[in-house]
């Protein structure tokens, strides 16, 4: 995209788009992936809650995907996982292996 | 009728703080925005003093926020809400707006204990009807870790390194939460993500009183704390759990200690993982540890004494 | 019918701000300007205006309130002086590049240190190139004239920009004189319905106000405030037409005083144009083209109409009453030398600072003045560019 020229910017620097920072993408900034292991997930959605990133996804009252193109990597959401039976539900692997 | 406090029906609801953002990864501060703007069942409109926070969710075109909200600069978020607030009620009073709308301010250690302290302390003795929200990560850490009053006690920071003469900050934290609550409002807490339940309560409540309120919420920085970037909920958990950062409120005058500790933990299990306290653990430097943890039982001590001195005379007779 | 009134300017300028009715005003008490915000306070406390009063803990926090009042989304007033414009002018930056029309009365007033109380411009002067209009006054009633303005002025859709509208601590605020006040109605009319840019409570819109902008914006930015500056001109005449058919007074970017046919001029800002004015007529008397430009519109500064409105003069001295510390010359001056640079025949140019911390202007010191101008004129020669006057050696 062309960057605006000063004709164009918004008076005062408004921003008038709520949320228009979803076009941002910060998946990129990922070295290690959670990969959710859905047998092992017992629905408490602490991962939900938890994560800085708004990128665990939720569907009708239940976890659902990551959403990778803005999950940073941090691992929150697998430290904090109870997983079941002591089986970890999310578990960190190394990006692009 | 209020979203239950249950995380499955709380994930039904639009997060007002939208992904995106620029927060680094793991940060302890965005999960504390997210579960404040999830509590609230009101529309809000938000102000954020400068910080980590204001520079990450709003640059050039890009905002994260989903409500109205405004950055002024560091010092004067709560001067700046108390003016949209009041801009408000003259509408309100004029018959231009009718909605109920609430208004909550965002601030960091450094912008609410030290260069935005006049401002909010004026904010709440003019009884704005606003929340506050500090997120405490204990040091100026958007502008690369430097010392705050917020700083722990024996803290290494990049002001205040653990050097071979001065061993980090040597001073006491400025208790702020007290500080508040001395202003005389109807209601302070302390809070921590680690106990979402416990804050999100919190927020409701604190929104449900006429008049300012104050929240002090613990948000880790694993940049600043030289953790891991996956601890962020487990470190803010200790912190509670060691009663370093007790979680309680003040409503009207009367003290409650929300969460309790089953087992309250050496200090230094909340130390032990963060590299800002590592030189405390040499062997010169024991005092550091000893002193550290008696600070925290004196506050301890001190919290339980004013709940049970502050509480209702029937609550009283009946323990 | 308009009304005549033996009143201060501080009474003139709360009596503005009554008539024009504004949803929110954030202020903090400093002398000189302290008066005029207790007249105010005195009709929100007794119902005689709709405004919302917030009694901040700081001037600091009183522009921050107005920024957080003005995004909100309606009209916003102030009033300060000295030290606390000082103290606002952080603020005072993001007011301008917010672009939210708050209106501030500033009462000129010296800066410390050392701590004086009195009138001089060193405040708004300090506070010239922060992106808002200023509109400076010789008298109560053009202090009272051009608050009224000053909103139309700033709310303009085309502008956009806060306002502060000046005039001399003490000698103006201060100081009884006779004028006019027009009628409740017509100030109303005149001002008309506060119009909302992206105000924060709407809440079926949100906006977010503050963003970070990095090198790749920020130039861009800054080049579009100074594009709104430059229009301003128009609309300040704009609206001093609209004022007149209300008023029967006239306003410009600056006034002229027998300069059309002058050889040496006074270019003077605020209540000492006045004295220089009899000093004028008594050297016109004595057969000497003397003549004077006090500019109005001093932020945006119209250089082109003033080197126009100079250019064809022999001496013009500069006075300024507050000094621009190691720029060599006054802030005025500066402007006023600016304003005659594109020009090859300009007349010569000299600056003198005076009356700072309320020293008295007196009429010898404007004698004194053009003496040296007419002199200057006549051998084209300069004694001296730049010096104090009305100071003991």
């Amino acid at each position: 995209m062309k960057p605006k020229g000063w004709k164009e910017v918004a008076p005062g620097a408004v921003i008038t788009e709520a949320g228009s920072a979803l076009k941002f993408k910060t998946g990129s900034w990922r070295a290690f992936k959670p990969k959710w292991i859905e047998e092992n997930c017992i629905q408490c959605m602490f991962c939900w809650i938890y994560c800085p990133d708004m990128a665990v996804k939720a569907k009708d009252g239940k976890r659902a995907e990551f959403d990778y193109d803005y999950c940073k990597g941090c691992g929150i959401c697998a430290l904090e996982c109870p997983g079941k039976k002591g089986n970890k539900a999310i578990v960190m692997e190394e990006e692009g292996k | 009728m209020a979203t239950p406090l249950s995380l499955k029906e709380l994930s039904k609801k639009e997060v007002l703080l939208t992904a995106g953002h620029r927060m680094c990864s793991g940060c302890g501060a965005p999960p504390v925005v997210k579960m404040v703007l999830l509590a609230s069942d009101y529309p809000v409109v938000a102000s954020n003093a400068t910080g980590c926070i204001e520079v990450s969710t709003c640059i050039s075109e890009y905002t994260a926020w989903k409500i109205p909200w405004i950055h002024n600069a560091f010092e004067n978020a709560a001067a700046t809400l108390s003016g949209v607030e009041t801009m408000y009620r003259s509408l309100k009073k004029q018959g231009k707006i009718d909605k109920e709308i609430k208004f909550i301010a965002f601030g960091g250690d450094g912008g609410t204990y030290d260069i935005g302290f006049q401002s909010l302390s004026g904010a709440m003795e003019r009884g704005h009807d606003m929340l506050y929200i500090c997120y405490d990560n204990g040091a100026y850490m958007n502008t690369g870790i430097q010392r705050s009053s917020a700083t722990p006690f024996g803290a290494d920071t990049t002001t205040c390194p653990a050097g071979s003469v001065i061993p980090g900050k040597l001073q006491q934290r400025k208790d702020l939460t007290k500080i508040m609550a001395a202003h005389g409002i109807p209601y302070v807490a302390q809070a921590s993500p680690s106990s979402w339940s416990d804050l999100m309560k919190k927020v409701r409540k604190a929104l449900e009183i006429k008049g300012p309120k104050f929240m002090n919420i613990i948000a880790p920085c694993n940049r600043g704390w030289r953790s891991r970037t996956d601890d962020a909920i487990l470190l803010s958990r200790l912190a509670v759990e060691t009663c370093y950062w007790p979680l309680y409120e003040i409503e009207n005058g009367v003290t409650r200690v929300t969460v309790k500790p089953k087992e309250k933990k050496p200090l230094v299990d909340f130390l032990k993982p963060q590299g800002r306290f590592k030189h405390m653990f040499a062997p010169e430097n024991e005092w550091m540890l000893k002193q550290a943890q008696e600070e925290v039982e004196k506050n301890w001590e001190r919290l339980l004494k004013e709940e049970a001195f502050t509480a209702p005379k029937e609550e009283a007779a009946k323990e | 019918m308009p009304k005549i009134v033996a009143v201060t300017g501080n009474e003139a300028v709360a009596e503005a701000f009554r008539q024009v009715n504004p949803d929110v005003c954030a202020a903090y008490p400093i002398t000189p300007s302290t008066d005029l915000m207790q007249r105010f306070a005195s009709f929100v406390n007794n119902g005689k205006v709709k405004t919302e009063m917030i009694l901040v803990e700081s001037e600091h926090s009183a522009m921050s309130a107005c920024i957080g009042a003005s995004a909100a989304g309606g009209r916003v007033i102030t009033a300060t002086s000295s030290q606390g414009l000082a103290l606002m002018w952080e603020e005072l930056f993001i007011a301008s590049g917010t672009r939210l029309p708050i209106v501030l009365g500033l009462v000129n007033r010296a800066l410390s240190a050392p701590l004086n109380i009195h009138g001089d411009h060193s405040d708004g002067m300090g506070a010239r190139d922060c992106g808002w209009i200023q509109l400076w006054s010789e008298n109560g009633q053009e202090a009272y004239d051009n608050t009224i303005q000053a909103f139309r002025i700033a709310e303009h859709m085309d502008i956009r920009l806060p306002a502060m509208t000046c005039m001399d601590g003490f000698i103006i605020s201060h100081s009884i004189e006779r004028m006019e006040y027009l009628d409740d109605e017509a100030v109303k009319n005149f001002a008309g319905e506060f119009r909302t840019l992206n105000p924060l409570l709407d809440i079926e819109h949100p906006v977010s106000y503050g963003p970070l902008i990095l090198p790749d914006y920020y130039m861009e930015f800054r080049r579009a405030h100074a594009e709104v500056m430059s229009k301003v001109s128009k609309v300040v005449l704009s609206v001093a037409k609209d004022f007149e058919k209300i008023s029967g007074r006239k306003y410009g970017l600056f006034e002229t005083y027998r300069l059309e046919d002058a050889e040496i001029a006074f270019v003077i800002l605020n209540s000492a144009a006045g004295t220089s004015k009899d000093v004028i007529d008594e050297f016109r008397n004595k057969g000497i083209k003397a003549g004077l430009l006090k500019p109005r519109l001093y932020r945006p500064f119209p250089y082109e109409e003033v080197g126009e409105a100079l250019k064809h003069l022999k001496a013009v001295c500069v006075l300024d009453r507050a000094d621009a510390f190691g720029a060599s010359y006054g802030p005025l001056y500066i402007d006023i030398a600016a304003s005659l640079y594109p020009y090859k025949e300009r007349p010569l140019l000299i600056n003198k600072i005076y009356g700072l911390g309320g020293r008295d202007y007196l009429p010898e010191h404007a004698e004194l003045v053009l003496n040296e101008l007419a002199e200057t004129a006549k051998t084209g020669k300069v004694k001296t560019f730049k010096e104090y006057i009305g100071v003991r050696e």
